[in-house]
């Protein structure tokens, strides 16, 4: 006879306000298979705790954000945020969908020339470049984006001794009345540091003005602040033109788009309280057309989105390694990927989701992750199904700002793979080895003997 | 005709659900199939077999859309309802997104755009009121405690503290400011609206809008208020000056559907302050209907395409009493809720 | 091993729907939650409830020993045992 399918046995205690279980029946389907690999096998080939990427969804991501611009706006050129995620694969994708690369260090700068990517086709950003870093990006004909006034001399300088000139834009920070306040980029708009760092450019005789750069924050929940601050970047254009009789190649308007994260401390999920991409499009484009003539061309709209088209293509596999009960009867789970490999799960909810199939009792528990430090907690009260230990779960949208700003910490950092277009997974950054991270140490003589 | 409605918390914080159910069985008295759908087991409502003749338990709105779209989908295999009345704010958001995947079901639901609910949602509101010339108290929009030392110097205390969804209390000084503060971001997240505190008495409109015109209007004073500020008992007047201004908004907003605008009518200038638009009906929609306009039903009717004349008038002086009744049930029913996630009646 | 004593007016409902007429309180209760009750309530032994789980449910020994004890735990969390 049949065994009956077993769950780990669960007694809820109905309180007013925690009475439904109805219509979790989704939320409790398994995620046996991502992208038809089945997580299972990936686990066991590669490893638990390890990053899943998809080709496809990048790709059809990128894809669907050309189509949504290009049929507002005719001139749009994406640019790939080496930060979001610079993996080689990624980057990769990105720049055969027609991507440039939008870098912030000259160790993202270099990332993107091995990868072969032609220098003019990298915006340098950021407010730390290095003299030797915007030697290179000169020399490579980057578009370089001025932070402030000492890099602006710093590069007058550069270019005068090299004899060179320097495709230049400067970043715009402008008041969208939404907080933070990013003013910390830049120059001001609103006081007119921006327009005496134009007609400083402008008298130079090194650096060329081809664009102006903004970048207003981070998950930009709602489409008014990027209306604004784009009709502040068209006003500053038309400025330029009328004062220093000078045409745009490009407006570029940053990043900042949300993914489908849902923040801590919002009470709806993400999908639900978001605009639409097209909304954003549309409050982004709609002030390009009040530009004045520039000659026959409309400046290019360079796009810098990174999270809103990497978060949804990652999934990381992590195992339950303990089940537990808290002093007060609550539960609790510790699984192998913590904070060390989730820096974003201290402002995201990252969805967890079971990867076979589990009974339909759910219990309020805690996530933590494995690390003996008790900031290591991935969600508090998330709603989960009855798991037991050995269970396998996949942590979802955790594409962007995870492989770029994980810690080695404790322990090592797990493989990344990448499951292509065809549906085959491959390895794109192989697992951690205490060889690969004691290669770069040295005892000194006077204590070599003690590690004998 | 089959509809679902949400909303039958009749606690003392009442949710719409009850009176647009009696209201649509009014109009309908034999022909109406009533579908509940709730978020809480023990959501009043469900018990009354006279309410709705079948309840189901739906999942929160926070917990996500597709759960919401599955669990409503097989209900709707079971019940074949023709129309969904959200009545809470916090899940119109969800229902507006889903109403394309339900219409395919056959599902109709009659809302605003999510423009027009940003348009007047809390943190919104003092932009359109401006650009409308409607008079609004004015605003700070917390997001942090940080925020809160700043009251002090735009307005003085009292003040209302005011959760993004629902929720206000009115604070005295920064002590209290803060612990409100923290209760509201905890239950709805941010930001949390500080707003001043207007003195005068409390006026508010129930109305329909079909997108273009407004269908109907019914202006109410609060008589008692409980001390959760909800009124309990209020009586239907007659100003010319406060239904253009409730006019007026609607039109702006171009708004589609049932509506609440909240008023205070400022005790030295006899001015009315817009507080807030709820973008549903109100608890107190059936004095409406007590009244002469039953607004519930010609929502039904702009689902349904049929004609629809606007209200032009309605009885000046109806009163509605709430009472509060304890209704004897068995343990079965709330066995049924909790475990099935169901309970029919009859 | 030594059985659990559970209070003897605790109602459990073929739904898996609990309620203490002492307090009110009332649980609900997963498959095989209420299969453990039901044998505590029978006052039969620990050991005895996981044998008979592990001859009726598809579960690996070791683990329906770990759970038939968090789950007794989490009885005790309620007060759903007799203390003696």
């Amino acid at each position: 006879m049949d065994k009956k399918k077993y769950e780990r046995p669960v007694i809820l205690k109905q309180q007013s306000g925690l009475m439904n279980k109805f219509g979790s029946a989704t939320s409790t389907q398994p995620m046996t298979d991502i992208e038809g690999v089945p997580v299972a096998e990936l686990a066991a080939a590669y490893g638990s705790p390890l990053f899943v990427l998809s080709e496809k969804k990048m790709r059809d991501t990128q894809q669907q954000c050309q189509r949504i611009f290009r049929s507002r706006y005719p001139k749009v050129q994406f640019a790939w945020s080496y930060k979001t995620n610079y993996m080689n694969a990624v980057c990769s994708i990105f720049h055969s969908e027609g991507s440039w690369a939008e870098v912030v260090s000259e160790f993202e700068f270099d990332r993107a020339r091995h990868l072969g990517v032609r220098g003019e086709h990298i915006i340098f950003n950021g407010p730390a470049k290095s003299a030797a870093a915007l030697e290179k990006a000169v020399r490579a004909h980057s578009k370089i984006h001025i932070d402030h006034f000492d890099e602006l001399y710093e590069l007058i300088e550069i270019t005068t001794s090299l004899g060179l000139k320097a495709d230049v834009a400067i970043r715009v920070n402008v008041d969208v009345g939404i907080y933070p306040k990013w003013d910390r980029f830049g120059f001001n708009y609103e006081n007119g540091e921006a327009r005496e760092a134009l007609k400083r450019i402008a008298a130079s005789k090194t650096l060329r003005i081809v664009g102006l750069h903004m970048h207003i924050g981070t998950y930009i929940m709602s489409t008014e602040p990027f209306r604004v601050a784009v009709s502040k970047l068209v006003a500053l254009a038309n400025w330029l033109k009328q004062q220093l009789a000078i045409d745009l190649d490009y407006i570029d308007v940053g990043g900042g788009l949300p993914s489908h994260n849902t923040l801590k401390g919002q009470y709806l999920q993400a999908d639900e309280t978001l605009p639409a991409l097209e909304q954003f499009a549309d409050a982004i484009t709609a002030p390009l057309f009040e530009l004045e003539s520039h000659g026959d061309a409309m400046p290019t709209l360079i796009l810098e989105s990174g999270r809103a088209l990497v978060d949804g293509a990652g999934y990381l596999i992590s195992t339950v390694l303990a089940v537990k009960r808290l002093s007060d009867g609550k539960r609790a789970y510790v699984i192998d990927a913590g904070i060390n490999l989730l820096f974003t799960s201290l402002w995201y909810k990252h969805k967890m989701v079971p990867a076979q199939p589990t009974g339909v009792m759910r219990e309020q528990a805690n996530i933590y992750g494995p690390l003996c430090m008790n900031i290591d907690c991935i969600q508090e009260d998330a709603s989960v199904p009855a798991l037991k230990k050995g269970d396998r779960v996949v942590l979802m949208n955790v594409g962007a700002y995870t492989m770029t700003q994980w810690m080695q910490f404790i322990t090592f950092r797990p493989a990344i793979v990448l499951i292509t277009a065809d549906g085959s997974p491959h390895v794109i950054r192989k697992a951690e080895s205490l060889e690969y991270v004691m290669s770069l140490e040295e005892i000194p003589p006077s204590l070599r003997s003690l590690s004998a | 005709m089959k509809i679902a409605v949400t909303g039958l918390n009749n606690t003392d914080n009442p949710a719409p659900g009850v009176p647009v159910i009696r209201a649509l069985r009014d109009r309908w008295p034999d022909s109406l199939h009533v579908v509940g759908l709730l978020y809480d087991a023990l959501e009043p409502g469900a018990y009354l077999a006279d309410v709705a003749d079948a309840n189901y338990m739906i999942p929160y709105p926070s917990a996500g859309l597709e759960q919401l779209f599955t669990r409503i989908s097989s209900i709707h295999e079971v019940e074949k309802f023709d129309i969904i009345i959200p009545t809470l704010d916090s899940e119109l958001n969800g229902f507006i997104k889903l109403a394309p995947r339900l219409a395919a079901l056959g599902i109709k639901l009659f809302l605003p755009t999510e423009d027009q609910l940003r348009l007047r949602s809390k943190d919104k509101l003092v932009d359109f009121c401006s650009a409308h010339g409607i008079i609004v108290p004015r605003n700070v929009l917390a997001t942090s405690v940080q925020d809160l030392y700043t009251i002090a110097q735009e307005f003085e205390y009292p003040v209302a503290i005011k959760g993004i969804f629902y929720d206000a209390a009115i604070v005295n000084n920064l002590d209290e400011a803060i612990a409100a503060f923290r209760r509201m971001q905890a239950k709805w997240g941010l930001p949390v609206v500080v707003q001043e505190f207007i003195a005068g008495d409390e006026y508010n409109v129930c109305a329909l809008g079909d997108g273009a015109r407004t269908i109907g209007a019914v202006a109410m004073k609060k008589l008692y208020v409980t001390d959760k500020g909800k009124g309990w008992s209020g009586i239907t007047i007659n100003d010319p000056a406060l239904l253009e201004i409730a006019q007026k908004t609607i039109a702006a907003l171009q708004w589609r559907g049932g509506i609440e605008l909240e008023f205070i009518r400022e005790r030295e200038t006899n001015s009315y302050y817009l507080l807030e638009i709820n973008p549903r009906f109100p608890a107190w929609v059936y004095l409406a209907v007590g009244a002469g306009q039953n607004l519930p039903a010609a929502l039904v009717d702009l689902i349904t395409g049929a004609a629809v004349t606007p209200f032009e008038k309605y009885s000046v002086g109806k009163m509605f009493v709430r009472y509060s009744w304890d209704h004897i049930t068995d343990i079965a029913q709330f066995e049924s809720l909790t475990v099935h996630g169901a309970l029919r009646h009859g | 091993m030594s059985s659990t004593q559970i209070s003897t007016s605790l109602a459990v409902s073929e739904n898996g729907f609990l309620f203490l007429p002492t307090t009110g309180e009332t649980f609900t209760v997963n498959e095989t939650g209420r299969f453990i009750l039901r044998r505590l309530q029978e006052g039969r032994e620990q050991q005895e409830i996981i044998s008979s789980l592990i001859d009726e449910f598809d579960v690996e020994p070791v683990d329906a020993q770990r759970d038939v004890l968090d789950f007794i735990g989490q009885l005790r969390q309620y007060h759903l045992t007799d203390t003696q």
